[in-house]
């Protein structure tokens, strides 16, 4: 065998070794890699104990208030299936909007509260000019009247 | 014509000149292109407003960061297997070029972040790989630059380019792979593009520029490297005057 083919097999098994150790590695690191955990998850009791965490979803729609203090936000992020209800201090990011992807770090309290001590708005990978982004609206309302 | 002789850096080393010429003249042409779209004709987006036109620069340059990885490897295995010298000089001219993309990827995105996520930087899954790209990138030129001997630094480096492959998927794949802030792919192989028209064409003539870029600047970088590293030859102190 000419030493180039030696070579070749080496560096491909090499390779195949490399990419089964990674594999192995990262479905050992699947949770630890999770940027934030869903309100499903939360409660069911699948996060850390004690611990800062991040949750991550949708803003319910109609949820966002202010407390008569006028700083301290609540709002709920919801996965369609469960609630969790936030509260934060501080100034939320411009693309914050009910409807739209949020994360939020901070630890939840004895009352169920997520205590957030930073809110960031997750971006969905959807770009369009305003007047498509209206004729969406416009075409789920009509849907929505017809049911 | 004989197609392989051109895997000798003395026959290379003429046609490099040419293809570097062809290449950056593509790239200014697209890149005048792309950004007049970008700029003038791509609309307004309903969420982001403006801040979106970073995605005209962000997305080219994080898929040359990934492509140029890909590229660097495969001249490195092939330096390695086949033990010819052009390809390690290849693998070698690639690594500065997509350590820039890399850079820029991360940088236009952090810029991005701030007013979008609310956050220049996060520990996410995709942000975290691309770093760790860039770390490869770095890597990679500093092994190279320690070791003395080229040869000997070709095989050594060749190595590391291998090992740092699987990062690649792991970029691309992490955000379906895991939850992270960063969105998913609007553009993928597997479902139409969630875009509008005008601003994919703007992204898409911006990428094909960056490669024209890319290969252009790689090119006149392995001419440099054949410079260096055969000027103890004869063909190239003939050709001097030539080329």
């Amino acid at each position: 065998m000419k030493p180039r083919y030696k070579r070749l097999i080496l560096v491909v098994v090499a390779l195949a070794l490399l990419t089964l150790g990674a594999t192995f590695v990262l479905k050992a690191f699947r949770s630890n890699l999770v940027f934030f955990y869903t309100p499903t998850e939360v409660l069911a009791g699948q996060v850390p104990d004690g611990q800062a965490f991040r949750i991550g979803g949708m803003v319910q729609e109609g949820s966002v208030g202010r407390k008569e203090d006028g700083v301290t936000v609540r709002f709920e992020v919801t996965d369609t299936i469960e609630n969790v209800p936030v509260q934060f201090i501080g100034i939320l990011p411009d693309l914050f909007q009910e409807g739209k992807g949020v994360v939020a770090q901070g630890r939840i309290n004895a009352e169920g509260i997520f205590l957030a001590d930073q809110v960031l708005a997750k971006h969905d990978e959807n770009y369009m000019p305003p007047e498509a982004a209206e004729a969406l609206e416009r075409a789920r309302k009509i849907k929505m009247d017809k049911q | 014509m004989n197609f392989w002789q051109y895997s000798s850096p003395q026959y290379f080393y003429p046609l490099a000149k040419k293809m570097a010429i062809i290449f950056f003249v593509l790239a200014c042409i697209l890149t005048v292109w792309g950004l007049y779209i970008g700029f003038f004709v791509a609309p307004t987006d309903f969420q982001q407003g403006e801040s979106y036109r970073i995605i005209f620069i962000h997305v080219p340059a994080a898929w040359m960061s990934m492509i140029i990885y890909l590229v660097m490897s495969f001249w490195a295995a092939i330096g390695l297997i086949m033990n010819t010298r052009l390809s390690s000089m290849l693998a070698q001219a690639l690594a500065p070029t997509g350590a820039l993309m890399t850079f820029i990827a991360l940088w236009t995105g952090a810029f991005w972040g701030r007013p979008t996520w609310g956050a220049w930087w996060v520990w996410d899954a995709r942000l975290t790989s691309e770093l760790i790209l860039l770390f490869l990138y770095i890597g990679y030129m500093a092994l190279r630059a320690s070791i003395e001997d080229p040869r000997r630094a070709d095989r050594a480096s060749a190595i590391l380019a291998l090992v740092g492959v699987v990062n690649v998927p792991i970029i691309y794949f992490s955000v379906k792979w895991w939850n992270t802030l960063h969105q998913g792919a609007s553009v993928s192989f597997t479902k139409s593009p969630s875009m509008a028209t005008s601003m994919l064409t703007g992204m898409l003539v911006m990428a094909l520029a960056f490669w024209m870029y890319s290969i252009a600047v790689s090119l006149v970088r392995v001419r440099r490297i054949i410079r260096d590293r055969e000027a103890n030859a004869g063909w190239l102190n003939e050709s001097r005057g030539a080329s």
